[in-house]
């Protein structure tokens, strides 16, 4: 594998996409690491919900990052790691969830569905997940073909799903809503952006 | 209560009295010897005292909400070191005959006491921690309050040099408490100067805070200055902040969820299985009277 000439060789090498599948585990690699030494603070539990829940939020925010950088820099090239992003959120988002449903109510259905329904907080991030699914589900190119031009409307659910997933940690947070607002901030951009013109080529 | 406990877990009672015995021996030999900072508090073991297992000590001084040293748990333990304890005075003032502005090592003169207390946070954990003070009502009965004086106001430090939380307005700076007299008077509730036998850390209020173990943990304002008695309600910080989710009385109670949240589980510091909330946090036999006739759900 030779230095690549530009960034856009960069981004079409084909080891670059391995490199950032393994890039998007590292976060979970630290909670293993750091649960091994037992560095994961006080409340374990929490930590690995907040961290989870975190890291979701991240890869859809760069997920959502690549159309904008595509037009940006005009390199096409970004759109190839939008699947890959995009299952590691489903992916972060499936573990930040498991851990609310075992660990935090340890598979009691009857509390957590009372839960969904009254808790602004909990609505809001099921309603994100639960529109994650019909996305990762058709997320494979024979379903793409199936789908043909419905697929680009379905998938526009992204927007909703992140969203949510903003909406949910804002409402979850008890004071200090630095954070979330970061993140609702930097959604409103990405979006914003697609308002833009696409660059012109040449 | 206790029934998710696995039975190596467990310390017998015996045992853990002796163990306690033992230091506290030790710290009364040595509170006499040492002049650092850290020196063995001397003081004598409690009935109101829980034989349930301690949490330990570094998560009790690593895990801690103490917005004037950020909102993260662990901010405190990290940042707090810019606070100053040495020379601090707290005021008892207001509805009083006897008004006096105290120096701590004065306070520290008073007989201390180790009670070993349950504290629920309101965001659904707990621990069990070893605190060293004395009752409120000690310094309390010293003012002579008079007989218009209803309700009692904490005042915390407010100094943004030593607490940078407060140089952003996340609160209404200085954090303010405050208790109905007769809660500050009930035996239970205690100005704590200590933990596991030595000075408080400032992550944990330093250097006098105050504990009322059948309240959520944020009615415990730490780093007290002020001692107001006085005839109306006080306006707390968090009454403030956000009054539909706070309430003045805020007693832990099972069946009166936060808003946002089910208040009817926690996770009790260091273990898996989240356990049962009591009502007025195990302690209603002691205080439960206080409130005879009142709708907690309307008063929370």
């Amino acid at each position: 594998m030779g230095v690549p000439a530009s960034a856009a060789a960069l981004l079409s090498a084909s080891w670059f996409k391995p490199l950032v599948f393994c890039a998007t585990l590292l976060p979970l690699a630290r909670l293993v690491v750091l649960a091994k030494l037992d560095r994961l603070g006080a409340n374990p539990i929490e930590f690995v919900t907040h961290s989870t829940g975190t890291w979701t939020l991240v890869w859809l925010l760069a997920t959502l990052a690549l159309t904008p950088l595509a037009r940006l820099t005009g390199m096409a090239q970004w759109l190839r790691l939008r699947r890959l992003l995009g299952l590691m959120a489903f992916f972060y988002a499936s573990l930040h969830l498991l851990t609310y449903l075992w660990w935090d109510q340890f598979f009691d259905w009857r509390e957590i569905w009372r839960d969904v329904g009254k808790r602004p907080f909990i609505t809001a991030g099921m309603t994100a997940y639960a529109l994650m699914l019909p996305l990762a589900a058709t997320s494979t190119d024979a379903m793409m073909r199936c789908l043909g031009r419905q697929w680009r409307r379905l998938h526009r659910l992204v927007y909703v799903v992140a969203a949510a997933g903003c909406l949910h940690y804002l409402w979850l947070v008890k004071k200090d809503a630095t954070q979330p607002l970061l993140y609702s901030a930097l959604l409103a951009l990405l979006l914003a952006a697609r308002l833009l013109p696409p660059r012109r080529r040449g | 209560m206790g029934h998710d406990i696995p039975p190596s877990e467990i310390t017998p009672p015996d045992v853990f009295r002796n163990r306690r015995r033992f230091l506290l021996a030790g710290a009364a030999t040595l509170a006499g010897l040492a002049t650092s900072a850290q020196a063995r508090l001397a003081a004598r073991p409690s009935s109101y005292s829980t034989t349930e297992p301690l949490t330990p000590y570094r998560e009790v001084t690593t895990y801690n909400n103490f917005y004037e040293f950020g909102t993260g748990k662990e901010d405190p333990a990290a940042r707090a070191h810019t606070l100053i304890t040495r020379p601090w005075t707290v005021s008892v003032e207001g509805l009083v005959h006897k008004p006096r502005i105290w120096d701590v090592e004065a306070l520290l003169r008073f007989p201390l006491e180790e009670r070993i207390y349950r504290l629920r946070c309101v965001e659904g954990w707990s621990m069990v921690i070893p605190w060293i003070g004395f009752p409120l009502a000690r310094l309390i009965r010293e003012a002579e309050p008079m007989g218009s004086a209803r309700y009692v106001e904490f005042i915390s430090l407010h100094d943004p040099r030593q607490m940078p939380g407060q140089r952003l307005p996340l609160l209404d700076w200085p954090y303010r408490e405050g208790l109905r007299l007769d809660e500050a008077l009930h035996p239970l509730t205690l100005l704590a100067v200590g933990l596991y036998g030595e000075l408080l850390p400032n992550q944990n209020g330093a250097p006098i805070r105050l504990v009322v173990p059948w309240k959520y943990g944020f009615k415990s304002a730490k780093s007290i200055v002020r001692i107001r008695l006085q005839e109306h309600q006080p306006v707390t910080t968090w009454m403030r902040a956000a009054p539909d989710e706070y309430g003045f009385y805020s007693n832990v109670n099972p069946a009166v969820d936060h808003p946002r949240w089910s208040q009817a589980r926690e996770r009790r510091i260091g273990e898996f299985h989240k356990r049962p909330t009591l009502p007025f946090n195990g302690y209603g036999e002691q205080v439960a009277h206080l409130y005879a006739g009142m709708d907690l759900r309307k008063f929370f």
